[in-house]
C-alpha cells in the first residue's frame, strides 16, 4: 500500500515568489526572515522523500465560475499548466506545466465516490496560485506528479466547516489504500485571516490576530472538535471576508487526523499571518 | 438585482488584457459593447448559444460605467473580483507600494460587518 510520508498546510501568500527573487537592496526588510522560515519548511517535505503529491487548494474564479461551481473537485489529468495571466501581471507568478498522477487521482475518485462523497472531476485543469505557491515554496523544483484537490471556499453558497474534515479523513483513508509502493505528500493551503476587497485589507497585520492565534493552535495541537465547536460558515465572516479559507486547513487537520503537528511556524507579515505546519504520520 | 452578471462583467473583463484597458480608459463604452456582445455568451457552450435573460439593472450599470468600486461592495459584487480588476486598472496610478489597495480600503471604511451578502 501506498505510504503517506508526510502531511503539510500552510497558507498560499502569492507575493513570495517575487519577493525571493529580489535583490538584497530591492527586498523589503521582511524578506530575509520570510525566505529563512520557507527554506526551513521546505525542509519538512524534502526529508520525507515523497513520489507523489496530493495538493488542495482552490480556484480563484479562473477555471471555475459561477455558471457550474462544483464544491469539490479532484483533477484527474496527465498534466496540469499552471497559473494565469492575471496572476502573472498581479504577483510575478510565472506559468508552469506540471505532471498529473492519473492513477491515483482515479483511485481517489472512484473511492470517495464510494463512500460518500460525490467529487467533481477536471480531465483539462489549469491550475493557479493556490496550487502552484506551495509549489514555489517547498517543492521549487516542480518535478513530481500532482493530483490537485479543488475545494470551494470562495463562491458562496459553500460547503459546511465539518465537510471539509471529513473530506480531509476521507483523502488520508482512500490514500492509505491505494495499491502503490510511492511515498505520497499530501499538501494543502488555505488562510488565516484575510480580507480582500475590503476596508481590513492590507493592514500592518491580518485582519484578526486573535483568531489567527487561536487558530494556530488548533492546527499545531491537532484541536479538530474545538475548532469545529467554534468555526461556522456564519463566523468566518467576522475574521475577515476571505477567511474561509481557513476551511482548507482544517481539510487539512481532516488529513492529519488530530495529530499534533511535528513542526509548526508562523510569520507575522503585513495583510495576513503566515504559517506553516507539517505532520509525520506516525511510524514515520 | 443581477449580482451574477455584475461579477461575470468583472470575471470576463479582468482575464483579457484588451479589455482591461478598454475598461480602464472607456468605462461607458466598454459597458455598453459588453452587454451587447460579451455578457450573453454563456461560458462553456459554442458562442452563438446565447443566455437570453440576463440584464443588469440601472444602478448596477451605472457603478459599473463609473468605476464605483463602493457601489459594487454595496451591491455583494465579489469583493475579490472587484479587487483584482481594480489592481489591474489603477495600481499604476500610484506611486507607494499597496497605495491602491490602502486608498480601496478607505473607501469602503463606513461599512461595517455584516458586510452586503456576496452570495450569487
Amino acid at each position: 500500500m501506498a505510504k503517506i510520508v508526510a502531511i503539510c498546510a500552510t497558507t498560499h501568500h502569492p507575493f513570495y515568489y517575487k519577493t525571493s527573487k529580489m535583490s538584497e537592496d530591492e527586498a523589503p526588510p521582511f524578506a530575509k526572515e520570510w525566505i529563512e522560515k520557507v527554506t526551513r519548511y521546505r525542509e519538512t517535505l524534502t526529508k520525507a522523500e515523497p513520489d507523489v503529491l496530493v495538493m488542495i487548494g482552490s480556484d480563484h474564479f479562473h477555471q471555475l465560475w459561477l455558471n457550474s461551481m462544483p464544491q469539490f473537485l479532484v483533477g484527474n489529468a496527465p498534466f496540469y499548466d499552471a497559473n494565469y495571466y492575471n496572476e502573472e501581471r498581479e504577483f510575478g507568478l510565472p506559468q508552469l506545466l506540471l505532471r498529473g498522477d492519473v492513477e491515483l487521482a482515479n483511485f481517489i475518485l472512484e473511492k470517495g465516490l464510494e463512500v460518500g462523497f460525490d467529487l467533481a472531476f477536471s480531465n483539462e485543469l489549469r491550475v493557479d496560485h493556490s496550487i502552484t505557491c506551495p509549489i514555489f515554496t517547498i517543492r521549487p523544483e516542480a518535478d513530481l506528479p500532482i493530483v490537485p484537490i479543488y475545494t470551494n471556499i470562495f463562491a458562496p453558497p459553500l460547503p459546511q466547516p465539518k465537510r471539509f474534515v471529513e473530506l480531509g479523513k476521507t483523502i488520508r483513508t482512500i490514500v492509505e489504500e491505494w495499491p502503490s509502493e510511492k511515498r505520497v505528500a499530501i499538501i494543502g493551503t488555505g488562510h488565516l485571516s484575510l480580507e480582500l476587497g475590503g476596508p481590513r485589507q492590507f493592514g500592518p497585520h491580518g485582519p484578526d490576530p486573535d483568531f489567527d492565534s487561536k487558530a494556530v493552535d488548533w492546527i499545531s495541537n491537532g484541536k479538530i472538535d474545538e475548532a469545529l465547536a467554534e468555526v461556522s460558515l456564519e463566523s468566518l465572516h467576522a475574521p475577515g471576508n476571505a477567511t474561509h479559507g481557513f476551511m482548507d486547513f482544517m481539510l487539512m487537520m481532516g488529513v492529519a487526523q488530530g495529530q499534533v503537528a511535528d513542526y509548526a511556524d508562523t510569520l507575522d507579515l503585513f495583510h495576513t499571518m503566515e504559517a506553516y505546519f507539517t505532520w509525520y504520520p506516525k511510524g514515520e | 438585482m443581477s449580482k451574477y452578471y455584475v461579477n461575470k462583467f468583472l470575471f470576463t473583463i479582468d482575464r483579457d488584457p484588451a479589455l482591461v484597458e478598454r475598461y480602464r480608459d472607456d468605462p461607458k463604452g466598454t459597458v455598453a459593447w459588453w452587454l451587447e456582445e460579451e455578457g450573453p455568451r454563456n461560458l462553456g457552450v459554442a458562442g452563438f448559444e446565447r443566455t437570453t435573460w440576463l440584464s443588469l439593472e440601472e444602478d448596477e450599470r451605472e457603478a459599473l460605467e463609473k468605476h464605483d468600486k463602493v457601489a459594487l461592495f454595496a451591491m455583494g459584487a465579489h469583493p475579490f473580483l472587484t479587487l483584482t480588476l481594480w489592481i489591474a486598472m489603477f495600481e499604476r496610478d500610484f506611486t507607494e507600494p499597496l497605495g491602491m489597495q490602502l486608498d480601496y480600503a478607505a473607501a469602503l471604511a463606513d461599512f461595517q460587518l455584516p458586510y452586503p451578502d456576496i452570495t450569487t
